[in-house]
């Protein structure tokens, strides 16, 4: 069970990605205002979405960490933030390659872009403390205090679109209350690619708590063998 | 096909970053799982010299 839900999950991820890039490349009519270049769309709404639900599991983890005291918490706190990062930083990055021909420039300090930028900064400084600083259990409750404070950034980023002024478009819920897209085509595509998304998460999840359980066992064997050692010298 | 070009980077970017974190965390797996093959076999011989009783067979 425990080498086969690892692989069942990577086939699952590879399944819904070809479907996912089926829809989009295939399926899904071009818009009309847009063309082509909307289509970065499918993948980068699921990137963001992924970059929240990751940064809300570290805020969770962190909780649970302060008020259990679990290292299985702090394990799944930092797997997630890493994975949030990594889908921050693919949120930026496709958000940038499709402003350039819509908006002209690569970036504009607009305030769903900046509050995205924010969130970047903050789990980038939590992933440089866990990376820096030594796996101790203070260190583990500051990163679960981080982690928890952070994760205010994401309804603020949500809500962004309606708080102030921003030429970044609301896509699944206009200013009007109306749907933002227009084809049932690709409401369908989205939903594939979410779900793909969410598959490939929980995957590298998965895997990457897997790879701290190991280190966490390196660390034990090597105490251990530090005192047996140290007890063969007396 | 206007922008085809810009199309064409953001989903190279996804798979490749996604692509280069799956190999850093795999080969990050494979050289702790040494580590740990290399330190339990370690930590079985100094046991043993120690003349520390060792478990079964079976639940080695």
């Amino acid at each position: 069970m425990k080498g086969y839900l690892p692989v069942t999950l990577a086939a699952a991820t590879c399944l819904s990605m070809l479907t996912a890039l089926y829809m989009v490349f295939v399926y899904v009519p071009t818009e009309v205002d847009q063309g082509i270049v909307q289509r970065i769309f499918y993948f980068h709404l699921p990137c963001a979405w992924v970059t929240f639900l990751a940064f809300g599991m570290v805020a969770i983890a962190g909780g649970l960490y302060l008020w259990l005291g679990h290292k299985i918490w702090d394990d799944l706190g930092y797997a997630a933030a890493e994975l949030g990062m990594l889908f921050c930083t693919l949120v930026l990055v496709t958000g940038s390659i499709w402003a350039k021909p819509i908006w002209g420039i690569w970036w504009t300090w607009d305030s769903r872009l900046t509050t995205t930028f924010i969130l970047w900064l903050i789990y980038g400084g939590y992933l440089l403390l866990r990376s820096f600083a030594d796996d101790t259990e203070e260190i583990a409750r500051f990163a679960a205090v981080l982690g928890i404070v952070g994760v205010v950034d994401v309804p603020i980023i949500i809500i962004s679109v309606r708080l102030w002024r921003t030429i970044h478009p609301a896509v699944l819920l206009t200013r009007q209350g109306e749907h933002g897209l227009e084809d049932p085509r690709m409401v369908a595509t989205l939903l594939v690619s979410l779900g793909a998304f969410t598959i490939m998460f929980v995957w590298l999840l998965w895997v990457r708590l897997a790879t701290l359980r190991l280190r966490s066992r390196v660390a034990t064997l090597r105490r251990d063998l530090a005192v047996l050692e140290a007890g063969a010298h007396l | 096909m206007e922008h085809l070009g810009y199309l064409f980077v953001a989903y190279s970017s996804i798979f490749v970053l996604i692509g280069l974190y799956v190999i850093f965390i795999g080969r990050r797996q494979v050289r702790l799982e040494r580590e740990v093959g290399r330190l339990e076999t370690a930590l079985h011989d100094v046991e043993q010299a120690a003349g520390v009783p060792q478990p079964p067979a079976e639940d080695l």
